[in-house]
């Protein structure tokens, strides 16, 4: 029996780009990373498909984090645009990606329960929001830069300003979260979080590069930072007869 | 200008930790504030959904067993038939326009304890046309997990599908199957699935590279 084209797969991850589970640099990773090594799996349904988002879920101002929290009056610090096109590892486009952000304020404070840093709420800052990537797969919204700020990891860690990033593309194992840093922050060196990753390359690819070319003359500087998902390809499901997944004990 | 090597074909886009604040970003009532209209949920099945009402519900466990209280899911599922509502499911099942078969829920910051309210789902074709037992898939992250973790839960109530699943039959070692088994328990008359995630130690859930 021949082989039949089914679907679209995706491309197997390489480990070797990513922060390994257990990096005890960064210590919180200790008790919270596996120590048995996971189950390969090739996709299946579950793992080629994902939810699918519609405009209408969200609002008009969810992705400018300068006017959707502000009560009264602007949010503190510098004026930014941020953007950048979501592709795969096929350079082609990740059209209707859901892409969701969040931040410190130019303080370095967050809006969250458990953030005691001594820097203050900004109360027209919230700090997060969300869009979804255009035909292009580009996408871009307006925030105030992130100041850094002291963390417990050694005595005196802090985090390089940076931008965290949610993305659901078009496959559940196409599921991403990463961080956005800012080029020429000096902190960049000297952070435990990013020296998780194993791969300088990999590093360079999450600090955003100043973009000249889309900012706003005498309103906003902008930062470009693209953003890779796992490459999907047509493939060959195994036939019904031949090619049964390897069984390890049945 | 730094850029990686022009030459190389583009490579994924590196994990980093969601931190301590995920809220803010992906649920921000969880981290105390009200911002957009619409926030998407740990329900899942709205009042028109088909199928056998369940709720999923654990709690996630370190290697000291402190459960997390920090922790974000998401759930992805087919619907009650066993289709994904996704244009790359090509079964010949139907759709529920109620379902769309995705949520996400934070753990309870005293508890740790997080549930989703969903349907219970059927029966997916898996690769080579074999059946895949009721199973819904789980991508877990937080603060000190510096690549989201994928694992899935089954349900004890399909034993015989489940001893037939290519999934959990991949998995060398029996005893570990059980630990992607949720237990059903009758609460007040409704079907809750009890899942605790152990990250780490002598009960570690088998999670998946995907």
């Amino acid at each position: 029996m021949s082989e039949r084209p089914v679907a679209e797969e995706f491309n197997a991850r390489d480990r070797s780009l990513h922060p390994p589970a257990f990096a005890p640099g960064y210590k919180t990773s200790v008790l919270r990373s596996p120590r048995n090594a996971p189950i390969a799996l090739q996709n299946s349904l579950s793992e080629i498909t994902a939810p699918v988002f519609s405009a209408d879920e969200l609002g008009p101002l969810d992705n400018d984090l300068i006017l959707n929290y502000a009560h009264g009056g602007l949010p503190v610090g510098e004026r930014i645009i941020v953007h950048g096109f979501v592709r795969d590892e096929f350079d082609r486009p990740v059209r209707n990606a859901l892409v969701e952000v969040w931040q410190a304020n130019a303080g370095g404070r967050y809006r969250h329960r458990n953030d005691n840093y001594i820097a203050p709420i900004d109360p027209n800052f919230g700090g997060c929001g969300r869009m979804l990537t255009d035909n292009d797969g580009h996408y871009v919204f307006r925030t105030v830069k992130p100041g850094p700020y002291p963390w417990r990891n050694s005595v005196d860690d802090w985090r390089p300003a940076h931008i965290h990033y949610s993305i659901c593309g078009t496959g559940w194992v196409q599921r991403l979260i990463t961080q956005l840093y800012f080029e020429g922050d000096p902190l960049i060196a000297h952070d435990a979080i990013i020296r998780t990753i194993p791969s300088e390359g990999a590093v360079r690819q999450l600090i955003a590069r100043l973009d000249r070319n889309a900012g706003v003359p005498l309103d906003s500087l902008a930062y470009r930072f693209d953003i890779v998902l796992r490459g999907a390809r047509a493939t060959w499901f195994e036939s019904s007869v031949q090619g049964q997944p390897p069984m390890q004990s049945e | 200008m730094i850029m990686v090597n022009v030459s190389e074909y583009p490579r994924e886009t590196a994990s980093q930790t969601a931190g301590p604040y995920v809220h803010i970003g992906l649920a921000p009532h969880a981290a105390g504030f009200d911002i957009f209209e619409k926030n998407f949920s740990n329900v899942l099945a709205g009042p028109g959904a088909k199928g056998e009402r369940i709720r999923i519900e654990g709690r996630v466990i370190d290697g000291s067993q402190t459960p997390l209280r920090d922790v974000l899911l998401e759930i992805w599922q087919a619907n009650a038939a066993g289709k994904y509502h996704h244009p790359a499911d090509r079964q010949d099942k139907p759709l529920d326009d109620a379902f769309r078969g995705w949520g996400r829920a934070c753990s309870d910051f005293e508890t740790g304890i997080w549930f989703f309210d969903t349907v219970k789902p059927g029966i997916v074709e898996g690769r080579g046309g074999r059946p895949m037992a009721p199973h819904v898939n789980l991508w877990i992250v937080a603060r000190g997990i510096n690549i989201g973790l994928n694992t899935r839960m089954y349900f004890s109530d399909e034993a015989e599908a489940n001893a037939r699943d290519p999934v959990l039959n991949l998995i060398e070692w029996e005893v570990r199957r059980n630990t992607l088994i949720g237990q059903r328990e009758n609460r007040a008359g409704s079907a809750v699935y009890r899942f605790d995630i152990h990250i780490q130690g002598p009960q570690e859930t088998v999670f998946f590279d995907v």
